[in-house]
Formats: C-alpha cells, structure tokens, sequence
C-alpha cells in the first residue's frame, strides 16, 4: 500500500479549525474528515505577519504541509482575486531540499491536495535531471511553486535572469535545516538566501527542522543578519509516541572489533520475515553490500531485499526507490542515501546495523518507520562487537531522553564564498563595500573580516597571489564604474559547471567485463556499467582480487581507460573485503561522553548484556576503567615489541591525528614507534622502545607526551606532508575554483589539461603559506577529516588525569583496538621508509 | 667533503650503452664523460598557461623548477645542458616569462653550452630565450631526444613523465622515477606542476620489451625497485 504522504499527517488531532483557514480549505479538511494541526495554523498566523519561522518538529508531525500551507492559501487568494491586489504573478513560493529526490517527493505529494481543491496552481522541480527546454522555459514562465536544491538555486541566481526572476518572491521553505546547515552546502545556500533577501526584501523563509540542539543557530540562520543577531520566530511541535527502540537480544558472544555482525544475521532476518517492510540501515557501501550478500544466502523464502546506497548506478536506485514505493520490497539494505525525510512507503521497522554514531542520525533513521506522528515508531539496533553495544546503550538513553547531538553553528568557509563570488558577478555586476554587507547578512558569514573578503575576491579575480602575475586573465575586473563584473561568458560557462560543494572522493565506473572468444584469458570491457567506486579504493585493488559490489562478488581484472574492468567471481569465492573506514562518521562528541560515563560508572554497567559486563570486570581486574575525564593509558610488551594502548573516545579521526602526532614525538624520544592504529574508541602505538620503562623512569613523560603543545609545531610539519591534508587542499581547490571539477565518466582528456593539486600544495605552502585557500584547508581540517578541534579539547581534558597502566599484555579493552591492526593503514607518510623497504626486498629476493 | 658525501648519497652511478650515467635526486642525469647535465620536461609557464583558461595555479611554478634546475647546475657545474624537450608549457611560454625568472635562467645559462631540444609542447623556441635548439642530439654513443622512439638503441628521452608508485604493507608512495634497461633512460619531468604517468601504464611496454628497473627519487636519495615492486594507480 502506498501512503499518500500528507494524508494522514492533515488527518491528526487540532481542536478545531481556526477561521483564518479559508473556507475552500475548510471545506477540503473536512471532506476529507480530518483537522489541520495547531502548528500548521501557526504557521499560516506567521506567515500573514510577515515573519520567518523556524518549525521544529519530530518526523511525522505534518512539517512539511505546515510549510506551504500559507503559500497555498496566499496563492489560491492571488488567483481569486485576478487583477486585484495582492502578489503578483510569477514565482511565489521556493523550497529547497537537501535531495532532490526529496524535492521529487514532494512535489508528487503537494499535488494533492492542489488537485482536490482545484487551486490555480503550478508547482514544478527543478533539478539536475530537468532536461534544458524546461528549464528555459522555467525561467521564462515561472511555476507558482518552484521545489529544488542548494546547487541550483545558486545557478540560477547565477542567471542573467536571476534578478527577475526571484524579484516578486514570496516565501523560501527550507526542508531537512538541521541536515544542510552543517555542512559547507550550508554555507553556500546562506550566502544564496542573503541574495534572496536582497532582491526580495518582503520574502520570508520557514525552516523545517527535526529537534535540534541549539535552535537559535538555525533561527538566525533563517533571516538576514544586517540586523545583528535577528532570529526567526520558533514554532516547535512537541514529540509524538515515544519511539519503540530496542538493542537486539545477543545470544552469541560478539567480538572485540570489526563491523560486520555476521552472527546477526540469521535474527535480522527473522526480523524482516516478521514485518511489513523493513529498512535495513549500516554505516558503509561496503557493510551495506555485505549485509545485503548475507540476507540473500539466508533468503529461503526469496523475500524480495534489496541494496541501496550512493555508488550503485542510478538508474538501479530508481528501480529499487519506484519499488520500494510501490510497496514491493520486504526489505531494503542501506547507507546514508536513504537517510533524510522521503516518504519510501509503508516502513514498520528500522534495524540500524554497527554503531548509531550520533544520536541525531539515530533518530532520524529512526523515524523512517511508521512516518506518522502518533504511532511509535519501531527501531532495533544490532550492534557488531562489543564497544559498540556501550555505543548503542548510550545512543537508547539518548533517544528516551529526545536528546541530540548536532552539531555546532559553521563559521562560513572561504572556499564557498569565492565560489558565490564568481556566480553573483556572473549574474550582474556588484560594488565591493555593497556585496560585503550583503554576505556578512548570511548568518554563517557574519564575522567575515575585510581582509578575508578581499583575498576572496582577489583569489576569484587573479587568484590572489602576492606575485601579480595574473593581471591580464583576471576572471572579473572593476570597470571604470567602481563594479565588479565578470571577463566574458567562457568564465560563466565555466562557473556553471563547477558549482556546487560536494566534491566527491573521485570516482571511477565499473564495468563488467566479457571474456574475448577470439583470445581466450582477455578480458573485453562489453558489459553493462555496475556503478561507481571511489578511484582510491579501486587503487588498492590488483588483478584477480575479489570485492563485493552491487551485490555481488567481483573479480578486479584492471583498470582499462577510465573504468574498471570487472567478471563475475566465481560461485563461492569469498569476497576480500579490504581494510575500509570503520564508519563514515566519527562517533559524535555528545555520544562519546555518554560512552564514557557509562564505561565509569560500574553501577551503569547492570543495564548492558551480560558479555558485557563481564567483559568490564575483568578489565577493572587486568587493569583499570577510566574515570569520565580520565585517560586510560596502557602500556605492555607483545611478541617482542612495546604496545601503547589508549582510550580517549573521541572518534577515529581525532585519534588517528593523535597517532601521528605520538609517534613522531617518541620517535624523537628515541622509542622507535612502528606504526599505529586508531578506531573510534582508542589508538595502539607499537615500536621497539619500551614504553613502561620509560615511564618509570621519567614520571613526567606521558604527561609530555600528551602535552597539548603537539598542536604547534609538529602538527604544522606533519601537515606539510599528510595526504589527508592535501585532499582536504583538493576539495577546496575545487570549490574554490582553482581547479576544475572532474566529472565522474568524463574521459581523461589528456596530461595537459588535468593537474594535480597535490604539486599545487607543495608549490603554494613553499611560497604563500598564508593563501586565503591554504587558510581554507586548515580551517577545514580543524573539523573534518583531521578534526583537530576535537583532539585538542581532548588534550584539555586530560592534563593531569592521565592513568598509566603498566600491564604484562595486553588487557580485555586493548584488544579491539590491536585487531584493526592489519586491517588498518599504518603509521608513516615517509616516502624513504617505503621505497627503502622496497628496495630491501628486491636485494632479498636477489640474495635467496 | 661533505659535499661530496651528499654528491654520493643523492645520486645512483650507472652505465647506458658504454657511457657512464648519473642519476641525481633532482630528477637530472649527469654524464661525466662528455661533462654534460640533461634534465626533461621542465614545463616552465606551466601555471600562467592554466591561469590563462581562468585556473589561477600559484605562479610560482617556472621559480620552483629552476630551483631545481640551477641546483642539479651547480652540483655538477657542467660545460653542457641539454633540455629533452617539453621546457616551456606551450609556445607562448617564453613570452610569459617573468623577468627575475628570464634573469635566472640567463645567469644559469652563461659560460656553457645550452641545448633547448624541441618536444610537442615547445615546437619553435625564440632566439632570445638563448642557446640552441635543436630536434635532437646525439652525445658519445646515445641519441638524446624528446619523446622515446621504439627500438632505439642507446637513446635518452622524456615525454612520459614516469613516476613510480610502491606499496608496502599497506602504506603507499608514488614518486618520480627514471626508467632504465641496457638500451634506454626515459627521465623524469622537473617541472614543479609536471604531472606523472605511472610506469606501469602500457606506454611503456613496447619501450622496455623486456621489463626495467625504476630508478625512484625519494627525499633524500634515489632508490632501484625492481619492475614487479611497482604498482598501478
């Protein structure tokens, strides 16, 4: 059965019908038997008011009608009263979503009730599958409603016709707020409303949102910010049922690490059997693909599951979401695609597989089963080894207590604003001191200083180097008027194709491949396109390895021009999955802590499985448990070397900085480290120096090997090497508009035209250490894949509560993090290291 | 003397065909015999080339590689240079020269013999850029040239850009490499934004019928990995 997403929603509750409703409004409510929601009327209140809201609302509670229902009713007034007062035609109302599927979503489900009440109005997408005869004609003949995302919101303020086009705009709804503002497309689609308001004063926006932690940040977000510190009015919906949400009963022992919870599967899919349809929630493709391969080879009763996440072909996704919308699926494996608000269809179940890493994601995943407001929506988590059951306890207390972790408000990053930059100058001509009010209207960019401004729009110019080399191919120039205007339209042209700020990892196409009948053992590339994966991973791969994707188990036979070339392994071959990010997301910092309580705690420790509990003891018994600040720092000899445990729980990508950072400093402490590995929880170090001795002859040596003066200098010269560094260099690059975007597919078009940006860091850090983009990047690392930010609050913390425990081997705790050993990369960017080990093995092979 | 330790350390002694080679970690080839220094694929102007399509690459990029070049020069001080082709981005690179950089390399230049060969990128060189220009050059028994032809015996070139990528336990480095067997040396590109083409790649085959050793440039010295150590992209 297919739901039709608003209905149920407009059915609910509200004690009566408020009279500013008009009467053909009414009237449709009430065939239809329901009332419209408190909060929908407030809304329509604030909307005649003039003011912007921000909604906050569980999943369910009928957000998103609240949203246009003022737009509705101001539209069916506009077509009453022809020739009258009242708005013009012409765009009225615009929504942007995070994903266009999304967009897609509601447009279908706003038809509706346009249809039944007969309403005079014209509600259309736009998106980047708008094939270009409608989107002329869009800007031509606008829709009354106009549904789409960031990226194209800001190629059509891009638009020569952008002015015109937005002048008698209305309203903007803003859906999903929480998701889009934390992230750098947030930071674009600010600077897009600012211009909003700029060309239309009168419009308002409404924010939808799901409970966030701080709402004023969005409430500021919302409105402009010439008036420092403006909010948005705040309408928030308290929470329907309680969720119905539960850990899985464990009947067997769970292991110390890794992902998987291949011992789980059997009971999801008894799970699955027992429910309607059943969403199948995992942190990675690659868990996604296996949890998918292992339901199937329990699939008895052929129950139809099927996978979904963000690499699969596109036109395979569409299949799987027409579908799952049609009610034909028992279950579907996925990743984050399927994360945000789209109606799937009549989903009674969401099992999460491995760690919930945050409790906002959590709740949001949870809330795709039983999409209405007043039922409980059910949920099971399955969590895959031991940690992550304190994860998923944590992440429960969470849920009951409607607590989140969202994250912080995002100073607005300078490699979006050069972008904005180019397409606000592609669209019209602007005056320097005019368009830095306007941006510092974008609550995001509030703070931005002249200084930053400028080296923006000297970067977007000549690049802004302090060497003036570029004068003459400036991209825009001031004219003798005091504007600013774009050189000609090959630079718009170039704009258009490099907008946006999501800049994937880059991908590669996977084809299959067809055996030659002429030469048998040759591999043709004749089949069909599978999907995508990214080009590093496809990098570690070498012939007649075997991986899982789109479900099945492939052979690499090599990379033949742009694609891999893959055949189909044979039956039973097991695939090798290869060492993969534990999970996209860092366990939140909000988590952790909970994490930690709970570990510090003994009395906690009755509420978690037995096999946890004993697991805990045994580690107070071996060694300790750390207290809630503490830093349990463990130190033991292993099969001839010295190991390094420790466990500061503050997500892989703060430890795995802290890695690097620990072993250039006992390097230089002449404790010779190897390597080290670092998941969500902890990190081990190894090395031929013992540790323990040294630290019982130094006292003071852990603390300075902790100390927080790790962040000066010698992250500065690891940064100068990392390769984490020069892809965050590389994302903004892109952003930027240093370089340009390399479309997935697209055909090397040769050596002259692509550049490697690694050079360009190399060559830029050498000579203008301080660029505006260098500053990007290292703004970026502080939060991202670095997350240096959180490291260092981490080594705040710890000052002086370090715990040392010298141990005989290793304890209960250590050993999920020595299991990543092997599965993970190890320490040591060192060219030199590499090469010479290289070279050493070639003189064995010489030798033997 | 320790400069003649580092001289030792940052570079691989060799022979191609009867001449006595060396490989410096500057990416250059010295051959003592004839006291001459050949470096390829220098790709100055690289940058303003890009900023010319609307890419501001930092316009450091001609500085950086005639750091490198006027180091590999002083290292040797040879009596001959001979560019293998590709020196400048494109035609109009020269024109585009700034002027500390036309400076240094006029300064580097003087007292010795300068060779610019032609590659695909750099077909004419103006007079003013100074020495000669010539298609190719053949030096003792080796033909040195722009792009490597097939079957050659004894010849020098460069064109490919190779680089060399290695991975170890899982730990990986792609790095700039010569490419040698008893018959040829196909250089690395100086250029400070000369991208690199894996050595693994198939244009290479028909080059080295029967496999070659990667000379790689590491930070501090070159290093001779076997063909089957590398690895593709």
């Amino acid at each position: 059965m297919v739901k039709p997403g608003i209905a149920p929603i407009l059915g609910a509750m509200a004690k009566s019908v408020s009279s500013s409703l008009p009467r053909l409004f009414r009237d449709w409510f009430k065939s239809r038997g329901w009332k419209p929601r408190e909060h929908q009327l407030a809304l329509l209140e604030k909307a005649r008011d003039g003011r912007s809201v921000l909604l906050v609302a569980p999943t369910g509670a009928g957000k998103t009608l609240a949203g246009f229902l003022p737009s509705l009713v101001e539209l069916s007034e506009r077509g009453a009263k022809t020739g009258a007062k009242g708005p013009k035609a012409g765009l009225h109302t615009l929504y942007i979503s995070p994903l266009k599927a999304l967009a897609t979503d509601i447009a279908r489900n706003l038809e509706t009730p346009v249809r039944e009440m007969g309403l005079p109005i014209r509600i259309e997408t736009r998106t980047g599958d708008t094939p270009s005869h409608k989107r002329a004609r869009q800007i031509e003949r606008p829709p009354d409603i106009l549904l789409t995302t960031p990226e194209q919101l800001a190629l059509l303020l891009a638009h020569r016709e952008g002015r015109a086009l937005f002048s008698g705009l209305r309203r903007v709804v803003l859906d999903e707020l929480h998701s889009l503002v934390t992230s750098k497309r947030g930071d674009l689609l600010s600077l897009d409303l600012a211009r909003l308001f700029a060309i239309a004063p009168e419009m308002t926006t409404v924010g939808l949102s799901a409970t966030v932690r701080e709402p004023d940040d969005l409430r500021r977000y919302l409105v402009s910010q010439r008036d420092p510190g403006a909010f948005a009015d705040l309408v928030t919906v308290e929470g329907g049922a309680r969720p119905d949400i539960q850990m899985l009963e464990i009947d067997h022992k769970l292991p110390l690490a890794g992902h998987t919870a291949s011992l789980s599967m059997p009971a999801i899919y008894d799970l699955i059997r027992a429910h309607r349809t059943t969403l199948v929630f995992v942190n990675t493709r690659l868990q996604a693909e296996y949890t998918f391969q292992e339901l199937w080879k329990l699939n008895e009763d052929s129950l139809s599951i099927a996978l979904h996440h963000g690499s699969l072909d596109v036109a395979q996704r569409r299949r799987v979401e027409e579908a799952m919308i049609a009610g034909k699926l028992k279950a579907v494996v996925c990743t984050a695609t399927l994360d945000l608000g789209i109606d799937w269809g009549d989903v009674d179940l969401v099992v999460n597989v491995g760690a919930p890493k945050g409790a906002s994601r959590i709740m949001q995943r949870i809330g795709r089963s039983n999409h209405r407001m007043d039922e409980p929506s059910k949920a099971i988590l399955v969590p895959a080894n031991r940690f992550e059951i304190l994860e998923c306890r944590a992440a429960l207390d969470a849920v009951h207590e409607a607590a989140q972790d969202t994250p912080d408000a995002r100073i607005g990053a300078l490699d979006v604003l050069c972008q904005h930059i180019l397409g606000v100058a592609c669209a019209e001509p602007f005056r320097l001191e005019e368009f830095y009010d306007e941006i510092r209207s974008a609550a995001p960019y509030a703070g931005l200083t002249w200084e930053d401004y400028e080296a923006c729009v000297a970067f977007v110019a000549t690049g802004g180097y302090a060497l003036r080399a570029y004068e003459r191919f400036a991209k825009i120039v001031k004219g003798a008027d005091g504007l600013w205007r774009v050189r000609d339209a090959r630079v718009a042209q170039q704009y258009r194709l490099n907008v946006g700020t999501i800049v994937e990892a880059t991908m590669i196409k996977v084809r299959m491949g067809k055996s030659s009948r002429a030469r048998p053992g040759t591999v043709l590339p004749r089949g069909r396109i599978l999907g995508e994966i990214e080009e590093y991973f496809a990098e570690t791969l070498t012939p007649s390895d075997t991986f899982l994707f789109a479900g099945e188990v492939l052979r690499f036979e090599g990379i033949v021009e742009d694609e891999v070339l893959v055949t189909r392994a044979a039956a039973g071959t097991d695939p090798k999955i290869p060492s993969y990010d534990g999970g996209k997301f860092p366990l939140s910092t909000f988590l952790a802590a909970r994490v930690r309580a709970i570990l510090a705690d003994s009395f906690e420790w009755d509420r978690l499985p037995e096999q946890m509990t004993e697991w805990l003891v045994q580690q107070r018994k071996r060694s300790g448990v750390p207290g809630e600040r503490d830093l349990l720092v463990e130190t033991f000899p292993r099969g001839g070397r010295f190991y390094m445990t420790c466990f500061p729980f503050e997500g892989r990508p703060a430890h795995q900085t802290l890695g690097m950072l620990l072993t250039r400093r006992m390097e230089r402490a002449g404790l010779k480290p190897f390597g080290y590995v670092a998941n969500d929880y902890g990190l081990a170090v190894w090395g031929n120096g013992d540790v323990s001795a040294r630290i019982a002859r130094e006292p003071e040596f852990l603390d300075d090997l902790f100390a927080e003066d790790m962040l000066g200098d010698d992250l500065e010269d690891w940064l100068a090497e990392a390769a984490l560094m020069k892809r965050t260099f590389r994302q903004g690059a892109v952003i930027a508009g240093l370089i340009e975007r390399k479309f997935p597919g697209q055909h090397k078009t040769g050596r002259q035209v692509t550049i490697s940006t690694d050079l360009v860091y190399d060559v830029l850090r050498r000579h203008e250490p301080d660029h505006v983009l260098l500053r990007a990047a290292r703004a970026d690392a502080a939060t991202g894949l670095l997350d240096v930010r959180r490291l260092g609050v981490l080594l705040r913390r710890i000052r002086g509560r370090i715990i040392h425990k010298p141990l005989d081997r290793v304890s209960p705790l250590g050993v999920s993090v020595m299991l990543e050993i092997g599965r993970e990369r190890v320490y040591s960017d060192d060219a030199d290291d590499i090469l010479a080990e290289a070279e050493a093995t070639l003189l064995d092979e010489a030798l033997a | 003397m320790t400069a003649l330790l580092k001289i030792r350390q940052a570079t691989s002694d060799l022979d191609l065909q009867g001449c006595a080679m060396v490989l410096d970690v500057s990416g250059a080839v010295y051959l003592p015999d004839h006291d001459t220094l050949l470096v390829a694929d220098l790709h100055f102007e690289k940058g303003s080339s890009f900023a010319r399509r609307g890419m501001m690459l930092p316009p450091y990029d001609t500085r950086e590689t005639l750091k490198a070049l006027c180091a590999a020069v002083e290292r040797f001080d040879p009596r001959v240079v001979v560019a293998l082709g590709d020196s400048f981005h494109d035609i109009g690179g020269p024109d585009r020269l700034g002027d500390p950089e036309r400076d240094t390399l006029k300064a580097v230049q003087h007292n010795r013999d300068w060779i610019w060969v032609t590659g695909n990128h750099d077909r004419a060189l103006p007079a003013s850029i100074g020495g000669e220009v010539v298609n190719e050059i053949r030096i003792l028994s080796l033909t040195l040239r722009h792009e490597p032809a097939a079957g050659a015996i004894g010849e020098v070139a460069g064109h490919l850009h190779p680089v060399g990528k290695v991975v170890m336990r899982g730990r990986s480095t792609r790095r700039r490499c010569f490419l040698l067997d008893s018959n040829r040396c196909i250089m690395p590109a100086l250029g400070a934004y000369a991208g690199g083409l894996n050595a693994c790649d198939l244009a290479f085959s028909p080059l080295f019928p029967a496999g070659f050793t990667a000379h790689i440039i590491g930070t501090e010295r070159i290093f001779a990995i076997a063909r089957a150590m590398l690895c593709r992209d």
